[in-house]
């Protein structure tokens, strides 16, 4: 709060962006969580810290949601920074051609299965999805949750992110790719490629 | 004529809405006549369904207790 700044104007932006803040939470909280993890509350933490400070220079309500989500997944960005999570894109070419359908289709994992994919899928239990998607990198994670798991376009991920379609397009393909062969990988390290592993 | 390859490649952009006109017309082309890909498109959308489906608990009482408190505190005294 600036020091001489006039108390209503302060009054009036605390209680437009209480109202805000407690609207968006439980959304807020549970794309944090998706996003960094145990982590989730920190980061929501700082969004409400930037994003208390920033509203008054907010011109459209409409848009208060999506500004507020802005802010918090540049919050979930700079905790990945600072643990030095990022990767670069040239480290992952060889995922690119990797296609989970085939692979499943050429080691047949559950012989007498006449569901073979899906039954691949049952395999993964809720915390097993968690843990995968924790091992994408961030910079084909945050795509990926927010396309996925969060139901934003592709635009609005470009524009969320701060990079160009075509870049962010690119992106979701190779965070595509990482996920498929992250799933195989983690499966047959936990040992779901059994029949029965999880019934 | 799209190659198998070339339509897989871009079956989730296809499910996502992002292809052109042009593209998306060739991959439904191959679609109509390839088995093996219908298998990827049906694959591919069951992996978006499994990724969509809800897996993050509700807000914390006690999470969300605390974060109002960060709201209560950034407005300072009353």
């Amino acid at each position: 709060m600036c020091a001489d700044e006039p108390t209503a104007a302060v009054a009036s932006r605390g209680s437009g962006f209480h109202a805000l803040a407690e609207r968006e939470l439980p959304r807020l909280y549970r794309l944090a969580r998706r996003l960094v993890g145990d982590e989730a509350e920190d980061a929501v933490q700082d969004a409400l810290l930037k994003g208390y400070r920033a509203y008054a220079s907010l011109d459209d309500e409409v848009a208060a949601p999506a500004w507020l989500t802005a802010i918090l997944v540049n919050c979930c960005r700079d905790r990945g920074r600072a643990k030095g999570r990022r990767v670069e894109e040239t480290e992952l070419e060889d995922a690119d051609e990797f296609s989970l359908y085939r692979k499943i289709a050429a080691e047949d994992p559950f012989p007498y299965s006449d569901s073979l994919h899906l039954d691949f899928l049952h395999q993964f239990g809720r915390e097993d999805v968690r843990a995968v998607l924790a091992e994408l990198p961030e910079l084909y994670r945050l795509p990926l949750v927010l396309c996925y798991c969060e139901g934003y376009r592709v635009k609005e991920i470009a524009y969320l992110l701060e990079v160009p379609l075509g870049t962010m397009l690119a992106r979701l393909h190779r965070g595509r790719k990482l996920f498929e062969r992250t799933l195989w990988d983690y499966a047959e390290r936990y040992g779901l490629l059994k029949e029965n592993a999880r019934r | 004529m799209i190659t198998c390859a070339e339509a897989v490649r871009q079956l989730w952009e296809y499910l996502d809405g992002v292809v052109d006109e042009t593209d998306r017309e060739a991959i439904e082309h191959h679609l109509s006549f390839c088995r093996r890909c219908c298998g990827e498109l049906d694959f591919a959308e069951e992996l978006r369904r499994f990724l969509a489906q809800p897996d993050e608990p509700d807000l914390p009482a006690d999470v969300k207790a605390r974060l109002l408190t960060t709201l209560t505190e950034l407005e300072g005294p009353a």
